[in-house]
């Protein structure tokens, strides 16, 4: 199944990109696609990176084809 | 009505001094109004490791953020007897000494304004996917983190 990933701030700098589709195997929850794109832009501090599966701040999901998980790096807004 | 519409609250750039001056100016017609808290985020010029920050560059989950920042908006109502509310807040690149967030709160009575703004400041600081880039002066860069 695909799923549309974005990356912001200092992930989207390592990732070289702010937005790609992904093949991933059905099944596949948020956590593990963390920790598969963390390995592959060695993100570092995974621990202060949170994920937003379709605007929600929830890890724990599985995820379903065609959702959005962005990949949230520590805010700094005001 | 005031409450129940999504306004938008991102603003290219720096947020004017003059924006400031023309929504208090708007607020005058509003006479059950007694008072109005105002907070202005300004960018710090910041040293680290001998460098000064010269910019901060804003970037957002914008479609996330307009959704937290409504509901920041419908809990402040819920929580806090204000008469209006408004947020603005920058996105790309604001310089030191100029103003990046402007929240405006309005009630009967002081109280009530001050401690609605400030639950505005800490909600947006906390929870609204907004991020900062810092710039120093030799065009190098660090990520921002909020304390």
């Amino acid at each position: 199944m695909k799923v549309t990933v974005k990356y912001f701030g200092m992930i989207a700098e390592l990732a070289g990109k702010t937005e790609e589709l992904l093949e991933v195997p059905s099944g596949t929850s948020a956590i593990e696609l963390k920790d598969r794109q963390v390995r592959r832009y060695q993100i570092q501090d995974p621990e202060s990176v949170q994920l937003a599966v379709n605007q929600n701040l929830d890890n724990k999901v599985e995820l379903n084809e065609g959702d959005e998980v962005a990949f949230l790096p520590p805010f700094a807004g005001g | 009505m005031d409450k129940k519409k999504p306004k938008k609250v991102f603003v290219q750039g720096a947020i004017p001094p003059e924006k400031i001056a023309n929504s208090i100016a708007n607020h005058q017609s509003k006479t059950n109004i007694g008072a109005h808290s105002i907070f202005l985020g300004q960018i710090r010029a910041d040293e680290i490791d001998g460098k000064t920050v010269s910019a901060i560059d804003y970037s957002a989950y914008e479609e996330m953020a307009e959704n937290v920042f409504h509901e920041i908006r419908e809990a402040a109502f819920a929580k806090f007897d204000i008469t209006c509310a408004h947020i603005y807040h920058s996105l790309g690149e604001v310089k030191t000494g100029e103003i990046c967030l402007f929240v405006f709160t309005s009630s009967a009575h002081r109280k009530i304004a001050i401690e609605a703004c400030n639950y505005f400041v800490e909600e947006i600081k906390a929870n609204v996917p907004i991020f900062g880039k810092e710039i120093f002066e030799d065009e190098t860069h660090q990520w921002k983190v909020n304390k």
